[in-house]
């Protein structure tokens, strides 16, 4: 296809845990599941101080359409609902659960019953499952298109471009035959005649070993995508895969394309078979202040120290945890911070590698922009931010900006360009709360 | 909160050895031919006239910093940069006094007075060439030849004496053995910094290229469909300088690829125009400067089209 690519940039993949089979961890003796771990509203509890709670049993219900439900991840005992410090300043309320040791499955755990698609629907609602690539959209609110004529085709965004991350890699060679289940899955209930499977180039073994799952399906098609980030960044994908542009303010599914990560697939798929839902959770453990880099299986709500002491432990003093890519994830304030859905990636940066450089004066040399996948200009948001001026950010589309970093990551000035673009966002969005106020 | 992290917003890591020291030190690394050229070309006080400026600038930009109480910024190595640019644009018998009020012009009152790197508007070093250029026309007029005994041109510039050029000389062009500037005479060492800068993606060969083809295409027109003339036009005069490291300077030059285009091509016809029709033998400072002053307007003239942006 000769399909312009969009920019972007080539970032250190150090994939050091591609080669490594996930370890699973020992039940931690304590978890706190926090209840707010998908995009849209916290879940809402439904279990109290003393009960006794089985793995992948409901702790907390979907809180409304965009909401995700809950399950304990450990057998014992529920001790104390307790906040949750998040990104961004603010908490959630998080249920801790002391366990027994015994992992025991919740007794009424079935595979749901699949007849049509409100049934299936169903199902992914109550499999828990969110979009596992770190974005933690819910998966049920994605697929439930109402109208499945209007999906043309699937994308299963397995490009993993994040540096460190092996999630999804060890995903499609590990969890094969679930891969294959779920796009079962998704041509029987959705009716999908067309998906996808996109693979940076820098996976050989999982475009061959997809290859090879999906060889006598004709309605499967693995992508080799080049390894050039934010690859996996939704609106990239469906152009480089499809070549549609998904418009200003529209969904993928807008232009008749479904984007789902592949961890997420597979996590879809083992509830349908099997009834658990989403309990835990598949980590790489890296970070240049990891004594050895692992990839871990560890229950949702287990203690990033307890993961990180697991894998061998730290070699030097940490300096940043980061949850999540070194493009997109998040810096923590401790070292206890949970396990979340969302939680790809578990990196621990030694004091040097913590600090980000001090920022110097822009020289203009067009590096953000000439960077930007979407074709924004950050130093114009940038310069549009400092003078407060939001119809020029919204002129300009600050909107559009999905935060991939690649625009910070090369800028020779060590300009702080995400964190500009989402405080922008925010004037933004206060900007047109107060036009609409004052139209009022 | 006991662990004492660092939390910062993403990314977390940065593209290795991106910073803009090391911009500016990959610039004064390309810089290094046209110096060596220079200094077999005139001798040895082409160096003394390049250190000498590029100290002053430094020193000039630390001082002003310590005055107005400001961190210095010294250590990102444009005031050296800039020194060196503004030596380059002198010729080898320039008193350094001269130079001195030159390089004063350039940091203190182009850049510093501004705001420092990044907020001047024109290009500091051709700010200083032109004040020289004006207000010490003799010596910035008084072109020496080559000290090497090798068959040199004759003193004046050749632009001034193009019509007695032969396609013959352009090695002499080429080499850098004609009186000049002492960085401009050399383009065969001013193109191979070109290169190297274009190999480390410092600059994109859009603006030195649009640039010199502009020139070339328009000087052909102008001057009686003469391809030879045409072809010696460029490497004579302050071009091969001012299109790849003067008019590629970011703070001064568009930041989308359409723009540099603009700016190039509209940095070429004033050149020619200048040479050809204004009272000038060498229009390349003023059509920059001109352009420099553009560079708003062609910005917002060029804004990029955001992928599935829609227009209100």
């Amino acid at each position: 296809m000769s399909l312009k690519l969009l920019s972007g940039v080539h970032i250190p993949h150090r994939k050091n845990t591609a080669e490594m089979p996930p370890v699973r961890m020992p039940p931690p003796a304590m978890v706190t599941i926090p209840l707010s771990m998908s995009i849209g509203r916290p879940a809402s509890c439904v279990v109290k101080p003393g009960d006794h709670v089985d793995v992948g049993q409901l702790i907390a219900e979907s809180g409304g359409y965009v909401s995700s439900p809950v399950f304990a991840s450990v057998s014992g005992t529920v001790k104390k609902i307790v906040p949750v410090l998040q990104f961004m300043g603010t908490s959630c309320q998080g249920v801790q659960i002391e366990s027994d040791g015994q992992m025991t499955p919740a007794p009424d755990l079935a595979p749901p019953e699949i007849t049509d698609y409100n049934s299936f629907i169903n199902a992914v609602r109550n499999s828990g499952v969110v979009g596992l690539g770190g974005a933690t959209f819910p998966t049920a609110v994605k697929l439930d298109v109402k109208d499945t004529s209007r999906i043309q085709e699937v994308i299963i965004n397995a490009a993993e471009c994040e540096g460190y991350i092996t999630v999804d890699n060890r995903t499609m060679l590990d969890r094969t035959d679930e891969v294959v289940a779920g796009c079962r899955l998704l041509e029987k209930w959705l009716d999908v005649k067309k998906i996808y499977i996109g693979i940076e180039d820098n996976k050989p073994s999982c475009i061959a070993k997809m290859t090879e799952a999906f060889a006598d399906d004709p309605c499967v098609e693995v992508r080799t995508l080049p390894s050039l980030y934010p690859q996996g960044g939704e609106k990239v994908l469906v152009y480089h895969v499809t070549g549609k542009i998904v418009p200003e303010g529209k969904l993928p599914l807008d232009v008749g394309s479904i984007v789902m990560n592949v961890t997420s697939l597979a996590s879809l798929a083992h509830y349908c078979a099997t009834g658990m839902p989403l309990v835990e959770r598949w980590i790489t453990v890296d970070g240049s202040a990891v004594k050895e880099p692992k990839n871990v299986i560890a229950p949702i709500g287990t203690s990033s120290r307890e993961v990180i002491e697991f894998a061998g432990g730290l070699k030097e003093e940490a300096g940043k945890l980061v949850q999540g890519g070194p493009m997109m994830g998040v810096a923590q304030c401790d070292l206890d911070a949970p396990v979340a859905k969302g939680t790809s990636a578990l990196l621990v940066f030694n004091r040097k590698d913590a600090r980000p450089a001090e920022p110097t004066a822009c020289i203009k040399c067009g590096g953000c922009i000439d960077h930007c996948p979407m074709n924004l200009m950050p130093m114009e948001f940038e310069r549009a931010y400092e003078k407060k001026d939001a119809p020029l950010l919204k002129k300009l589309k600050i909107g559009l900006c999905m935060e991939c970093g690649s625009c910070a990551f090369q800028c020779p000035a060590h300009r702080p360009l995400v964190q500009v673009n989402k405080l922008a966002k925010v004037l933004v969005r206060e900007y047109d709360a107060a036009q609409k106020e004052a139209a009022k | 909160m006991n662990d004492n992290l660092i939390v910062s917003v993403s990314p977390h890591y940065h593209k290795a050895n991106a910073t803009t020291q090391r911009v500016m030190l990959d610039v004064l690394i390309a810089l290094c031919p046209a110096l060596i050229a220079g200094w077999v070309i005139f001798g040895i006080r082409t160096l003394v006239l390049v250190a000498f400026s590029a100290a002053n600038c430094v020193f000039l930009e630390s001082v002003w910093n310590r005055l107005m109480k400001k961190t210095d910024t010294v250590s990102d190595l444009s005031a050296v940069l800039t020194g060196v640019l503004i030596a380059f644009n002198v010729p080898v018998g320039m008193p350094l006094w001269q130079l001195m009020i030159g390089d004063f012009i350039a940091i203190i009152i182009v850049k510093m007075l501004f705001g420092g790197l990044g907020c001047n508007f024109v290009n500091p070093a051709l700010v200083g060439r032109v004040c020289m250029m004006l207000s010490f026309t003799s010596s910035m007029t008084a072109y020496q030849t080559s000290v090497a005994k090798i068959d040199a041109l004759s003193s004046a510039t050749p632009l001034s004496a193009l019509d007695s050029l032969h396609i013959g000389d352009i090695g002499t062009l080429l080499l850098g053995q004609h009186g000049g500037m002492i960085g401009e005479t050399c383009a065969l060492a001013l193109i191979l910094g070109g290169v190297y800068l274009c190999v480390r993606g410092v600059i994109k060969p859009t603006i030195p290229a649009c640039y010199v083809a502009t020139v070339f295409v328009l000087t052909f027109l102008f001057n009686g469909f003469n391809a030879e003339n045409a072809v010696l036009s460029l490497f004579s005069g302050g071009l091969m300088l001012g299109s790849i490291f003067m008019a590629t300077d970011y703070v001064t030059s568009p930041m989308t690829g359409k723009g540099r285009v603009i700016f190039a091509v509209g940095c070429g016809f004033l050149t020619v125009c200048i040479r050809l029709f204004a009272s000038s033998a060498e229009g390349v400072s003023f059509a920059i400067l001109i352009m420099n002053l553009l560079v708003p307007y062609i910005n917002d003239g060029t804004r990029t089209k955001p992928l599935g942006g829609v227009d209100e």
